[in-house]
């Protein structure tokens, strides 16, 4: 540092008072917007609120007793009368109570002495207004307790309700007899809570098994390297979108047939039958070792017969399906208390029913769009020089066609602009002209990066997926699927996939590259790179970030509820707009409970894994 | 029969890691490649089984183009080439056993390892490498509890499992002390001399070179400097190859 640089300046003192002006003018303008009021907290009325609600708060309503209560009355009159008071002489064997003065002005102090009641008992003592010793509206705030002879003495300031007829006060002394038991609030609670806890399973679980293969896309060391010349990526863009419609078309065929077929026994022998067939087929289809390269006939056939385990496999998952819906709803009544069991075997089955379709959708995509990459990275291997650049002209702008054609359509559906020329047209031609650019730019047989354009895409759209609180996509959900936990775990589950895909990947692409190496070496492919190389490594980290999510969202299925999406939060939600601070409260300890546990229990499977 | 013809090989940043590189080497030979650090041993050593793709230049083998194979042809070219690495390269965290098997993955149909598993005669023949090199005692071991000699016989074998035609060795022996490097060096020479497997291995030490190899090439930043008899090297070359400050010390 420069001795010049510390020579006192009157440009920097005023610089610097000027700085501290501005922060002052900011933080009044903070104190301004955010309304901080201390004349608020002294208020009397908002003190005793204050008190009476942390009271209740520090009671939480979990346990109860069986009361014996004792409820007597002694008639008082408001403004002495002209021609002064006189009492029946109440019954002194039983449980009486005794007002001196037996009349009194409006604001005066009277005395109450209460006898015979239960020993140690407490409760109100109160006015109640009007004529009719049995009223149920009370008056005043006094509480009394017996002493072990079952006499209490209390103070209580007459309200002021002025009568010419006599009124009353009452004293309510409740004893507790026996063991204390679970309030109703307690079993709500608990039912709850265990709602909550299988719900941050649930989510857990959905957006880990998710999250794993996204988090492999999202990794910039395993994607950079994947580079496909032009004609393999436009011919693979084209498949996917055909094979996914093909293989919806073609699954859900499958599914039509199997539903067709009717009875236990057909059924029961598919399912039996089909995997066996499928599996025979996998076999011979895929040898585990192969030293030579196969014939081009052998490779057709192996094909073929790929295929039909394929659609032996799908129609065996249908099956299963109905056969699970099936045993579901037979054997429910049968279980009882475990029916249950027999719900959620029908619940997969449905499960099964309705994801087939879309899986085989997706798998017919990747199946078409690898196929019809290799035959173009084929094509760009054997072919010339000119030919190829005849291929990438024309699948690269039917690709861009294609995708830009697709695109369009979405904005159609979004917001129904309903003319063809600007959602449909226009796009293609964009698209195809785009393509017919990309092909006259690049060198023929070059390749082009497009793992990092995969890379690009998934961690921008898990970016911005990811901002998105949980709370904010339960309100779609909710939307989308109705209140109740099962919004709750479509949007957790879907915010642990974008963020732990996030988490994890980070893991992957820190990971050491001397094994990645040695297996690539091997012959390995990308698939057996991945299970043999990155897999291992990044086990650990898995796990610790899977417990650390399943951590926050235990914590985030607590107030999930709150906008309908199932769990604790939406009783708690409740009991707090109702006042009703005491069950609030025993819902706070539960939620406490929990996650402190998980907490501890994340923590030791930590330390035991990592 | 390898030959490497014109290799280049520029990095991403410019730097010039191999220049004009060739050579051949006849089938079974011990070839030894010395150099400094830097010098782009590892880089051709990755170049011939195309780890690092080389910017100009042809690796021929028996015949066959490897700079010019489509990644299909690639993987048969690869499981015939095994690699042995100075930081042995180990997948730490999985079995001794598992790491040698992890060396038939260029055999093993993918859909097969998605569910982790290998024929049975894999198992078998892993379990005969890790006898040849002399610790079938520690296949259920974790690779991370082994030292390092063993780890790099773990690599060895693993090498073995992929029935080689080529063995490139990057440094196998820099992070070894001298006792253990001549046991790891005396399982490469066996594999040369009783499999007649082709040998390509990065030395530091001279007396390594002395002791092993059939032929050296030598590199200094990037350029073939030298390629003779392991005993042609005398102080005049010596000081070609590491340098005018370089003193001999083994």
């Amino acid at each position: 540092m420069n001795m010049k640089d510390k020579k006192p300046s009157p440009w920097k003192s005023l610089r610097t008072g000027l700085i501290v002006l501005l922060a002052l003018l900011i933080y009044a303008y903070g104190f301004e917007i955010t309304n901080i009021d201390l004349a608020e907290l002294r208020s009397e009325q908002r003190q005793a609120s204050l008190t009476r609600v942390t009271r209740a708060l520090a009671q939480p309503d979990i346990l109860e007793f069986e009361k014996e209560e004792q409820k007597y009355t002694a008639p008082v009159h408001v403004t002495c009368p002209a021609g002064g008071v006189s009492f029946d002489q109440p019954d002194t064997s039983g449980p009486y109570v005794v007002v001196t003065p037996s009349c009194a002005e409006p604001g005066e102090t009277v005395t109450v002495e209460g006898f015979n009641f239960l020993p140690n008992a407490s409760g109100p003592v109160r006015f109640v207004p009007g004529s009719d010793p049995t009223y149920l509206v009370e008056l005043g705030n006094v509480v009394a307790s017996t002493d072990s002879n079952g006499y209490f003495k209390t103070e209580l300031v007459l309200p002021n309700r002025p009568s010419d007829e006599v009124q009353f006060i009452r004293a309510t002394m409740r004893q507790s007899v026996g063991l204390p038991r679970f309030t109703e609030t307690a079993r709500i609670t608990w039912e709850k809570i265990v709602e909550t806890v299988f719900l941050a399973l649930l989510a857990t679980t959905l957006g880990t098994l998710l999250a794993i293969p996204l988090s492999f896309i999202a990794a910039r060391n395993l994607m950079k390297p994947v580079r496909s010349p032009l004609a393999s990526i436009a011919l693979s863009l084209l498949g996917w979108p055909i094979g996914i419609v093909v293989g919806y078309l073609f699954v859900d065929r499958i599914g039509q047939i199997s539903a067709s077929i009717d009875g236990a026994l057909p059924n029961l022998a598919s399912v039996i039958a089909a995997p066996v067939i499928s599996w025979f087929a996998f076999r011979w289809a895929m040898p585990q070792e192969e030293i030579a390269a196969p014939s081009m006939s052998l490779r057709l056939g192996r094909l073929l017969v790929l295929f039909i385990g394929m659609v032996v496999g799908l129609f065996w998952l249908f099956q299963l399906a109905e056969l699970a819906i099936a045993v579901g709803q037979g054997i429910k009544d049968a279980l009882g208390p475990a029916g249950f069991l027999a719900t959620f075997l029908f619940q997969l089955g449905d499960i099964l029913r309705v994801i087939t379709p879309a899986v085989g959708a997706l798998v017919s995509g990747g199946v078409l769009g690898s196929l019809l990459g290799r035959i173009g990275q084929r094509a760009t291997e054997k072919g010339s020089e000119a030919s190829v650049k005849i291929i990438n002209l024309i699948t690269s702008a039917a690709a861009g066609a294609v995708l830009f054609g697709l695109l369009g359509q979405l904005v159609e559906w979004l917001y129904q602009i309903d003319k063809p020329a600007y959602t449909l047209w226009a796009p293609i031609l964009f698209g195809a002209s785009l393509g017919l650019l990309l092909a006259m730019f690049t060198k023929a047989k070059d390749t082009l990066p497009i793992g990092l354009v995969i890379y690009t895409f998934t961690r921008t759209i898990l970016n911005t997926l990811r901002s998105v609180e949980a709370v904010i996509m339960a309100i779609v959900f909710v939307i989308a699927v109705g209140i109740g936990p099962f919004a709750g775990v479509m949007a957790l589950g879907l915010h642990t996939i974008v963020s732990l895909a996030k988490l994890y990947s980070e893991q992957v692409e820190s990971i050491s590259p001397g094994p990645l190496e040695a297996v690539q070496a091997t012959g390995a492919n990308r698939l057996q790179t991945i299970i043999y190389a990155v897999i291992p490594q990044i086990v650990p980290s898995y796990i610790s970030y899977t417990m650390y999510r399943w951590d926050i969202n235990v914590r985030m299925s607590t107030i999930i509820g709150i906008v309908g999406g199932g769990g604790i939060g939406f009783v708690l939600i409740q009991n707090i707009n109702l006042s009703n601070y005491r069950a609030a409260s025993a819902q706070m300890v539960a939620i406490a409970i929990v996650v402190s546990m998980m907490d501890y229990l994340s923590s030791v499977v930590r330390e035991k894994y990592v | 029969m390898l030959q490497v013809k014109n290799l280049t090989k520029i990095y991403d940043g410019g730097v010039k890691a191999l220049d004009n590189v060739s050579f051949d080497v006849p089938k079974g030979q011990f070839l030894a490649v010395i150099g400094l650090s830097g010098s782009g041993k590892s880089t051709l050593l990755r170049c011939i089984n195309r780890l690092i793709d080389p910017t100009a230049g042809q690796i021929f083998w028996d015949g066959d183009e490897i700079t010019a194979a489509s990644p299909e042809e690639m993987r048969r070219v690869r499981r015939k080439i095994g690699m042995v690495f100075q930081h042995f390269n180990l997948v730490h965290r999985s079995r001794v056993l598992t790491n040698v098997l992890a060396g038939r993955l260029g055999y093993v149909n993918p859909a097969w390892s998605l569910l982790n598993r290998f024929p049975k005669e894999d198992m078998a023949k892993a379990i005969k490498q890790l006898e040849r090199v002399g610790i079938a005692d520690k296949a259920g071991q974790r690779a991370d509890e082994l030292s390092g000699g063993q780890q790099q016989r773990v690599g060895i074998a693993r090498a073995l499992m992929q029935d080689p035609n080529m063995i490139l060795a990057d440094e196998p022996v820099a992070s070894l002390d001298p006792v253990l490097a001549h046991s790891i060096m005396k399982h490469l020479e066996e594999i040369n001399k009783q499999d007649g497997v082709t040998v390509l291995c990065s030395l530091h030490y001279l007396d390594l070179v002395h002791r092993y190899a059939d032929r050296v090439i030598a590199l200094n930043q990037g350029q073939l400097v030298f390629e003779g008899l392991p005993n042609e090297i005398d102080d005049r070359k010596f000081k070609d190859i590491y340098g005018r400050d370089a003193e001999r010390v083994g």
